[in-house]
């Protein structure tokens, strides 16, 4: 039983400022595409505009003649070493070789001496194909005869699972009741507003690459790897970034041009997207279709459950071979299943690559899986709530897969989700057309391991004390993409050293400067680089207060005969740092100003410096595929939406909603509410506007947010934010865990069964659109005729 | 319009002056230049951000003669003679305008991106009607998406500046 200490914190747990407030309100924060280098040229990438085919020839004479163009450079003129995010499946070139997989296919890139000469230069470009036949299905890419879009793939089959825990078949004949259910998903995209921009520029053998990403290691590793270049010789960093929700992780073919294209010219050299072919890049969500089989006794427990998902993967991997395994490897996580199946394929088709969208391969599953419980529920007459009660996973256990989970209070979450909604006088008592659902969810606080093999730790953490001791500077390469981990990271390091928030300062991102750590996904840096800077922060407190001893001893200011030194020399243990003054415990008014000390230090021995280190260890779960599930904590959640149906046209309004969670010590809430706030909104969007489209031919239709419909501010409803006080995790920095993207993980179901609590019929395909609830609402009205 | 002149190639280029957060500039530009592109470009006003080019996004809103408008539907010769207000002008040197200082207080932002725009368009509302239903508020945003907040902060931050005129 996990305990929590009760402590009185000068920073953790307080809505401070963040660090980057007054950049970020006064239009002073610079984006990558913000930035200007002396002499810099502008470049983008040449395009396929088939689905798939191979390319006959490239005829870039006309665009080399038009003035002001700088170079064109296609597959022939970079490496053809293969890299991908996931190193189980390396499948991408930097530039289409002989085939180009789908409509948007990285060709070649084109620079110039500005952005209206690149435009120029590209439509002047021919590039003749010979067309292969596409596959733009799942079910075109799983026939016997498709054509085959990569070699190493056969049948189009990119990732296959096959995990089997307990016994299912055995236990469903035992079940009180079984039920299958057939759900779908959508693809979706990340819809960050900020478009990926890269800029690159050389020193002699070193190269700079400024990227608006979300790991400087991993774009550091794998460009220096396909280029031939040492790590150190690469320096990658970001500015601020515009958002990312797993859209920035994968390198992008401008972040190869750019170091490329400036090397070639001697020039920097910046390379952009428009907001179209951020789509293109892709990497957002897989659209999954579902059938899931669960067995349950007459209370609802569930005995046994049997999920098969399959997947459109598009053209490549990156890192949706991860997608592939979250769709199922914490399925036995939230919910307390011994006998559980999951089998997975993962297709590839000739359209723009999927991957790591906020949930990873989760939100779906949980979707299907929310929605079809509550089709359990109410087959057996049992209430919603009451049936995931029955199931929640509860605190210190280990799940059947193996993995261990300290901290979790998922029962707590929705006892109080049901009382903060009313839930009880308003479950099918809103009438027609109104409804209200619960939906569960939660995720991994990091992946237990790197994305590629190493034995590097997860984080290193540094923070240097400024000579005379009025800043700390914190270094780590943890990415700020808006959630504001820069600003609890900070919040830790301050508390760590006993300094104030205000006299830190990040370093955040930069693989030459700061220190190393993974980047911003699977939720890991506020307990990863927590980790890791807590540990320096103490380091520095450490040296502070040995120095402090020193100085007390010196300064005379301990009387013979005072208690403490009696029998024993004065120790730093005796003493204490908080908020920049350093005590002593026994005798508080014995201070010395933080400041005083480190300059003494720095007089003395040298720059003051702390450092921090994290490494989650080995953990739990043997079974091939154990690693894409693993984690040091796992958060839960519980969300209620309640909605109204317009049962004439079905137009749908989400009313009002309530989150729960289970996110152990809460750093800082109002960033904390403000990942749930916006979590919410995108899962909302899922449920019921967003689809990314293609035509007949693989041609994207909705590349625009006019046509790919994000929820305006008229959309979105009020969100009651709580969270479970006794929530404390022991693995966790200050015994805390995630919000980022487990948060996304209820929505879907919450709102979904919220629609089928309103109109009585059981929607399966998302998003539930509109169209869809009318045509549903029609065909109800016409079977109840019959 | 406003005077131009004509190069080797026959492409027009025009004298545009405009007044941009109180002062004047005066410029020579091609008659394709975007409003957005002319602040970001030719003055460094780079606080106007470029997200989706086609009017749809917000985040380059800017304030024309009072009005928030999407920079990116504004050619630069059209402000010729009027006046602009871009994020950098919403407050006055050091003092942060109230609805910069709630958007703090609020955490109303979190990537930033859309927040230049969504403080411009918020400042624009305010102007003209000081005290907003929450609607209202939320009708005078709607043109500026934002990924991340879910605009619940925001709501808050924009009622919250009206209370404190």
């Amino acid at each position: 039983m996990s305990v929590k200490v009760k402590q009185d914190y000068s920073y953790v747990g307080k809505s401070v400022t963040r660090n980057d407030a007054q950049l970020k309100t006064t239009g002073r924060a610079q984006y990558t595409a913000d930035l200007k280098f002396p002499n810099m040229l502008y470049g983008k990438l040449i395009r396929s505009t088939i689905a798939h085919g191979r390319i006959k020839n490239i005829d870039t004479s006309e665009a080399e003649k038009l003035n002001g163009v700088k170079a064109i450079i296609t597959a022939k003129d970079v490496p053809s070493m293969k890299w991908g995010l996931s190193p189980a499946r390396f499948d991408e070139n930097i530039f289409a070789i002989d085939k180009v997989l789908y409509v948007g296919d990285k060709i070649g890139a084109v620079c110039a001496v500005d952005e209206e000469t690149v435009y120029k230069a590209l439509k002047l470009i021919k590039v003749e194909y010979e067309e292969l036949p596409a596959v733009l299905t799942v079910e075109e890419s799983k026939k016997e005869g498709a054509p085959q879009i990569f070699e190493e793939y056969p049948g189009n089959v990119n990732t296959e699972i096959h995990h089997k825990f307990g016994d299912c078949d055995e236990a469903l004949k035992d079940a009180y009741y079984v039920r299958t259910d057939r759900l779908q998903g959508q693809r979706t995209y990340h819809a960050f507003i900020e478009n990926h921009c890269s800029i690159g520029m050389w020193d002699g053998d070193k190269a700079t690459l400024y990227s608006s990403c979300q790991s400087v290691h991993y774009l550091q590793y794998h460009i220096a790897r396909v280029l031939g270049m040492k790590m150190g010789n690469l320096r990658v960093l970001k500015t601020h970034v515009g958002a990312g929700f797993g859209g920035k992780l994968d390198p992008t073919g401008l972040d190869f041009s750019a170091v490329i294209l400036s090397k070639m010219l001697g020039q920097p050299v910046k390379m952009f997207y428009d907001h179209e072919e951020t789509f293109l890049n892709g990497h957002g969500r897989h659209a999954i279709g579902m059938e899931l089989t669960t067995g349950v006794d007459k209370n609802g427990k569930i005995l046994a459950h049997k999920f098969t998902a399959i997947m459109d993967g598009g053209a490549y991997t990156g890192l949706g071979i991860a997608s592939a395994y979250y769709a199922g490897s914490l399925l036995g996580v939230l919910y307390n299943i011994e006998n559980y199946q999951f089998d997975c394929y993962r297709y590839v088709t000739n359209l723009p690559p999927c991957g790591a969208q906020r949930g990873h391969g989760q939100p779906q599953p949980r979707y299907a899986f929310e929605h079809h419980l509550d089709l359990i529920g109410e087959a057996i007459g049992v209430d919603p709530i009451d049936m995931r009660l029955v199931n929640a996973r509860q605190n210190n256990t280990v799940t059947t897969a193996g993995y261990e989970v300290k901290s979790y209070h998922l029962g707590k979450a929705n006892e109080m989700a049901r009382d903060a909604s009313g839930w009880k006088e308003k479950r099918g008592k809103l009438g027609v057309g109104r409804g209200i659902g619960v939906g569960n969810g939660g995720f991994v606080t990091g992946a237990g391991f790197c994305q590629y093999r190493t034995d590097l730790p997860h984080s290193i953490g540094m923070i240097k004390i400024y000579d005379d001791g009025t800043q700390a500077f914190v270094y780590s390469q943890a990415i700020d993409i808006g959630q504001g981990s820069d600003t609890v990271l900070l919040q830790m390091a301050a508390e760590a050293m006993g300094i104030p928030y205000e006299n830190c300062k990040m370093y955040a991102g930069d693989t030459d400067l700061s220190t190393l750590d993974f980047g911003a996904y699977a939720s890991r840096q506020t307990l990863m680089a927590g980790w890791a800077v807590k540990r320096a922060g103490e380091e520095v407190k450490q040296k502070i207060l040995e120095q402090a001893v020193e100085m007390f001893k010196e300064s005379g200011r301990i009387k013979e005969g005072w208690a403490y030194i009696g029998n024993r020399e004065l120790r730093p243990d005796d003493l204490d740092c908080k908020e920049g003054i350093v005590f002593v415990k026994q005798e508080p008014n014995l201070t010395l100003t933080f400041e005083e000390v480190a300059r003494k230090y720095f007089v003395t021995k040298g720059v003051l410096i702390g450092r921090g280190w994290y490494h989650p260890g080995k953990l739990g779960g043997n079974h091939k595929g154990a690693a894409v599930g693993t984690s040091p904590a796992y958060s839960s959640a519980t969300q209620i939406a309640e909605v109204k149906v317009d049962m004439e046209t079905g137009q749908i309004e989400c009313v009002d909603t309530w989150d729960v969670h289970d996110s152990g010590t809460i750093i800082n809430p109002k960033l904390f509410h403000g990942q749930v706030h916006g979590a919410f909104y995108m899962g909302i969007g899922e449920t019921i506007w967003e689809e990314v489209k293609f035509d007949n031919k693989g041609k994207l239709l909705n590349g625009n947010f006019s046509e790919y419909r994000l929820p305006t501010a008229l959309d979105m409803p009020p969100v009651l934010s709580l969270t479970v006080e006794d929530s404390w995790e022991p693995n966790g920095p200050y015994g805390l865990k995630e919000v980022g993207e487990g948060a996304t993980t209820p929505t879907m179901g919450a709102v979904a069964n919220a629609i089928y609590d309103a109109m009585g019929v059981s929607m399966t395909e998302l998003p539930i659109t509109y169209e869809k609830v009318w045509r549903a609402l029609k065909d109800k009205e016409k079977n109840e005729k019959k | 319009m406003a005077n131009f002149t004509v190069d080797k190639d026959g492409i027009k280029r025009y004298l545009v002056g405009v007044k941009i957060n109180g002062s004047e500039y005066t410029r020579v530009i091609k008659a394709n230049t975007l409003l957005v592109n002319f602040l970001r470009e030719d003055l460094g006003l780079i606080g106007t951000k470029k997200g989706c080019e086609l009017g749809d996004c917000g985040c380059c809103t800017v304030m024309l003669d009072g009005k928030a408008v999407n920079s990116c539907l504004v050619l630069a010769v059209e402000v010729d003679g009027r006046e602009v207000t871009t994020i950098e002008g919403v407050s006055n040197g050091e003092e942060l305008d109230i609805v910069q200082e709630k958007f703090i207080e609020h955490a109303a932002y979190q990537c930033g991106f859309c927040t230049s725009g969504m403080i411009v368009s918020s400042r624009a509302l305010l102007d003209e009607n000081p005290n907003p239903t929450e609607h209202e508020v939320r009708e005078a945003i709607a043109g500026n998406l934002c990924r991340c907040t879910g605009y619940v902060n925001i709501v808050e931050a924009v009622l919250d500046a009206a209370e404190k005129k």
